[in-house]
């Protein structure tokens, strides 16, 4: 409330003095800084004698203080002097931002205001080197974006996040469009490192763009569920870009080439690769990728994490964990059969986290137990819609012991025995933990 | 002195375990009861027709027993602050008795009341019985912050036994003021009159009312074998329907007192267990009823995101034709339809029910705010508690309350759990009943000629599913993390989020900015992930306390300024409200947003 007060004492309504564009609503902290800035003034009138000049601290001691404002309270503060004007525009203080881009009609969320984005275009797109834009699912916000990453053809990004927070709008762009504004920053930046591209119309020849630019610098690269790229396209990423280490595709460019190169000499080592599988109608075949090709990815990367999400209808797991896979994150977002975690616990030696969404009505007792018994790293398992007997998952418990650092049961999944009933369970498992322990409720109501 | 009383009824329309009623019938020479209500608030008002029937039906039964005491109930038509002066002044009255009510609007509007009532010289005596507990109390004795999670409210204190004293006994001196044309100017008003088309629906299921809440108590204690052999009931696909002994709108009335179901529940448990005490889980419901009320009490903006602090700022998609299929019941996912039309249709749907639709609707498949979907049940389902309707939302869509979003229900498999064979779903959605039980949750899979035969093509008859629920839900989760991510003190609690990644590596060396970009008002303000902290491996060690550290994300969330538009009906009884402090404050408000512009 004080920021109005401020505001209309000021007579400057909206514009915030040049530099802070006009932004569109107080932002976190911003009666804080008012707060705190007319206790400077107060300060400064009761020491006006002597001791502090807050307009003349040093330049290094003010860019310190302005690292740690918000955007807000920094166009605020820019107001209050020639030389905190000036601080406001050092390009320290402009190689990180967040456009966010929201449309009235589609949002709860403000946007970044059009004047701000000018003025950084104008000023400061030199500056800029983590850039992301968050977008919501209006095509006009993926409009916006694309028009922003077209007009930023003097700068030098290492990491762009495209970042669609509600329905995935870069979809719905012409893919032309949305492809050259992307090849701009590609070509232009030359030491892109981290590059986030998920839900977005990428395709091939954008990539070998990609990679013509940037093969030396590129660490991460998101682009799950990007249906214009081929698995050629992106074993041409890892062809070339040997200090890849963080990848997340979908399956269906998941390839046993891919793998291999992957895990060729000149590669550093892979860290991370996350891999959907998501069924697009029911039915739907899967390739199979050979234990040869994860055997050479595990030799090249002992240490990399394998996060696999499946959104499958069940009869479509066919091919998965019939031979040892080197999971190590598994996330099963739709109904699982028991048979197919019973594989799971067969084939995933290195798996360290579970997560099942749901299976059908009968116990997941066994299963649960050869889990505990072969995955020796398990430390994280999440159930939703499942059963699992009281004993069963005691039993699960005490053999996993205190390792389980992440244990999130839902209530309903836990079906009372003669040994154990709801109310004892609570105790029965904080006591194999050591620490105390509850399942996860949900409200009756 | 002669005492006139008055007690004014809003929740808690019983006689039985009411001891503000009491109060009023202390050495009073004169004794009516009153309720406020404005005819022409109940036609604008966003309350659906069943949860109207329902309060008349209670009023109507309040009257009836309040006859029997040679007395009557004393409908008022208008709004509480204009009401009072008149009555006061008219009546004479020298004592004003109500139940507490402990939300936040509740206590706004009382708190006039019992001013103006100063001013008049009237006494007031106001009594906590809606919850088992003072939600203040419990406040209090957990350091001064509402409870994070279930299990600590229990704990922290018993509640006062209750006399269960009806008030008849005391009734004798209630005498007869009662005037001839008291139908005329007091009686209870008609649907009809309130501005609703009742075109003989006469089988409602839920008949509102005191006789009628201890009739299902009893029935619901007779249960015994339940309660003896007490298990969490299994839930099949009858728990879904209606149930004869069902308690929840007479709870959210207070046609039944809270106090005495918890009492008979405990008391016949203990007789037939003989153990000392019983297990939490025998009072689940009401238990959660409390957290939700004490978490709601001192937080105006319980029931939005925008300004709420113990709400996560989601970026929710605003779609109102989505919106519209979810609230109608046209999604084409049969288990949502028919829980969708089970609330329209009668005012009541199952907790399991309850957690299908709000996750479909939040954060597993639409992605649409939590308040729209509160909104659709404040309108139409029975026992909506305005405490326990938002917290349950925000719980549900994972805004509050720290649980894991790993876990989406799914609008196929979780229905089909519970019934099977799709019961549930040819009672409600007839056109689907020749359906074969395999395709009844997912009739877009179906042969065409099994379409043919069932004399349904999805599509035509009956809507085609509108969403990839395999897509949405991978999508949703992804957006879960995001959100997530960046609430620094989430860190660790989600299973997705702690699969470690390196991309804090590539980013910058100084503070954070994300939260610059000038959009984030209202955000809960978490202390920016900095990148000398990386994220927990998931072998770190957990928190000792495995729910929940604190569950104020953001106790300084500036969002004060936050524009308030009282779109609440809260349920009928606070529609009559005070409206005059209220507007006040509204435009105090939006002239301040208007400057903002």
């Amino acid at each position: 409330m004080c920021v109005f007060r401020m505001k209309r004492g000021q007579k400057r309504g909206d514009k915030v003095e040049e530099g802070g564009g006009s932004v569109s609503g107080p932002g976190p902290g911003a009666p804080e800084v008012c707060k705190r800035l007319r206790r400077g003034d107060s300060e400064e009138r009761e020491q006006e004698d002597g001791a502090v000049d807050w307009g003349r601290l040093p330049e290094e001691i003010l860019l310190q203080i302005f690292q740690y404002l918000p955007l807000l309270d920094r166009a605020f503060a820019s107001q209050v002097c020639r030389g905190w004007n000036q601080a406001f525009h050092m390009p320290e203080l402009w190689r990180c931002f967040e456009f966010e881009l929201n449309q009235p009609a589609s949002s709860y969320l403000k946007a970044t205001h059009p004047d701000l984005i000018k003025q950084i275009i104008k000023r400061h797109s030199n500056h800029l080197q983590y850039v992301s834009f968050k977008v919501d699912s209006s095509t006009e916000s993926a409009e916006a974006a694309c028009d922003i990453l077209s007009q930023l053809v003097n700068c030098s990004l290492k990491t762009l996040g495209l970042i669609s927070t509600a329905r995935p709008s870069f979809m719905e762009l012409p893919k032309s469009h949305f492809i050259s504004a992307l090849t701009v920053v590609f070509v232009n930046s030359k030491s892109l490192s981290s590059l986030k591209i998920d839900d977005t119309p990428v395709d091939d020849p954008s990539l070998k763009v990609l990679v013509a630019n940037n093969s030396d610098t590129l660490k991460l690269l998101k682009m799950s569920s990007c249906p214009h790229v081929s698995p050629a396209g992106i074993l041409c990423v890892a062809d070339q870009c040997h200090g890849l280490r963080e990848l997340a595709l979908n399956y269906h460019l998941l390839s046993d080439e891919l793998l291999l190169a992957l895990s060729s000499e000149r590669h550093v080592h892979l860290e991370h690769l996350r891999i959907d599988v998501v069924s697009e109608n029911p039915g739907q075949q899967f390739h199979s990728i050979k234990k040869s090709s994860w055997d050479a990815m595990v030799r090249h990367s002992p240490k990399f994490n394998l996060v696999m999400y499946f959104f499958l209808y069940e009869d479509e797991f066919g091919p998965f964990f019939r031979d040892e896979v080197p999971v190590t994150h598994l996330y099963f977002g739709r109904s699982v059969s028991k048979e197919v975690l019973g594989r799971v616990g067969l084939t995933c030696p290195r798996l360290v986290e579970l997560v099942v969404c749901a299976n059908g009505l009968r116990p997941l007792d066994e299963e649960l137990i050869r889990i505990a018994e072969r995955c020796k790293q398990l430390s994280a398992i999440g159930l939703g819609e499942c059963e699992v007997s009281c004993s069963a998952f005691v039993e699960f418990v005490k053999m996993c012991g205190g390792r389980l650092s992440q244990l999130s049961i839902m209530e309903e999944v836990l079906v009372p025995d003669n040994k154990y009933g709801l109310d004892d369970i609570h105790w029965e498992v904080s006591k194999h933990l050591g620490r105390v322990w509850f399942p996860d409720m949900m409200p009756t109501w | 002195m002669v005492v006139n009383s008055v007690h004014w009824f809003r929740k808690g329309l019983r006689l039985h375990d009411n001891p503000a009623l009491q109060e009023t019938l202390n050495g009073a020479d004169t004794v009516r009861c009153v309720y406020i209500l404005d005819p022409w608030f109940a036609g604008s008002a966003n309350v659906g027709v069943n949860r109207w029937r329902f309060l008349l039906e209670s009023l109507e039964d309040l009257d009836t027993s309040l006859r029997k005491l040679n007395s009557r109930l004393f409908v008022v038509r208008g709004q509480p602050t204009d009401v009072f002066p008149r009555l006061f002044k008219e009546w004479n009255v020298t004592r004003l008795t109500f139940e507490y009510d402990s939300e936040p609007y509740g206590k706004e509007r009382d708190a006039a009341i019992i001013k103006m009532a100063q001013e008049y010289g009237v006494e007031t005596m106001v009594r906590n019985t809606h919850t088992l507990y003072n939600p203040d109390r419990i406040i209090e004795m957990n350091n001064h912050s509402p409870p994070s999670h279930l299990q600590k409210i229990s704990s922290h204190c018993e509640s006062t036994r209750t006399s269960q004293e009806t008030v008849a006994n005391h009734y004798s001196r209630a005498n007869g003021q009662i005037s001839d044309n008291h139908d005329e100017h007091y009686g209870v008003p008609s649907l009809e009159e309130l501005g609703f088309k009742t075109q003989g629906d006469s089988s409602h299921v839920w008949k509102g009312g005191e006789t009628e809440a201890l009739e299902r108590l009893n029935k619901h204690l007779d249960r015994k074998a339940w309660v003896a052999n007490f298990e969490r009931p299994r839930i099949t696909a009858q728990s879904l329907f209606a149930s004869p002994t069902g308690l929840s709108p007479y709870l959210r009335f207070g046609c039944l007192s809270c106090r005495v179901f918890y009492y008979n529940l405990r008391d016949l448990y203990m007789k037939l267990r003989r153990r000392s005490s019983p297990p939490l889980s025998l009072f689940g419901q009401l238990l959660w009823r409390e957290f939700f009320y004490t978490a709601a009490t001192n937080n105006p903006n319980f029931d939005r995101m925008e300004g709420n602090p113990i709400c996560v700022q989601i970026p929710w998609d605003h779609n109102p034709e989505a919106l519209a299929k979810w609230a109608e019941g046209r999604t084409g996912f049969p288990w949502i339809d028919a829980i969708m039309t089970q609330l329209r249709q009668e005012g009541w749907i199952h907790h399991l029910a309850r957690h299908a639709v709000a996750c479909f609707l939040t954060r597993g498949d639409l992605w649409i705010s939590w308040e729209s979907g509160m909104k659709v049940f404040e309108e139409l389902l029975l026992d909506a508690d305005w405490s326990v309707n938002a917290g349950s939302w925000m719980w549900l869509s994972c805004s509050a309350f720290f649980q894991q979003f790993f876990h989406c229900y799914c609008p196929v498999g979780f229905g089909r759990r519970t019934d099977p064979s799709g019961d549930y779903i040819r009672r409600y959605i007839p056109k689907l009943k020749d359906y074969p039980n395999r395709y009844i949750y997912e009739p877009w899979n179906a042969p065409e000629s099994v379409q043919k035969a069932a004399n349904c093509i999805v599509g035509v008859d009956y809507p085609k599913p509108m969403i990839n629920h395999a897509e949405s839900s991978r999508l949703n989760i992804e957006r879960m993390k995001q959100v997530y991510q960046q609430l620094s003190h989430y860190r660790g609690l989600s299973l997705l989020a702690s699969v470690p990644t390196i991309q804090e590596e590539a980013e910058p060396p100084m503070s954070d900015d994300s939260q610059a970009s000038s959009s984030t008002a209202g955000q809960p303000s978490s202390p920016t992930p900095s990148p000398h902290q990386p994220t927990p491996a998931p072998s770190t060690p957990p928190n000792s306390e495995p729910s929940t550290p604190n569950t104020s994300p953001s106790a300084a969330a500036p969002g004060a300024h936050a524009q308030r538009k009282r779109v609440r009906p809260s349920g009928l009884p606070s529609k009559q409200k005070s409206k005059v402090k209220h507007t006040n404050q509204a435009k105090g408000v939006e002239q301040k947003t208007d400057e903002k512009q």
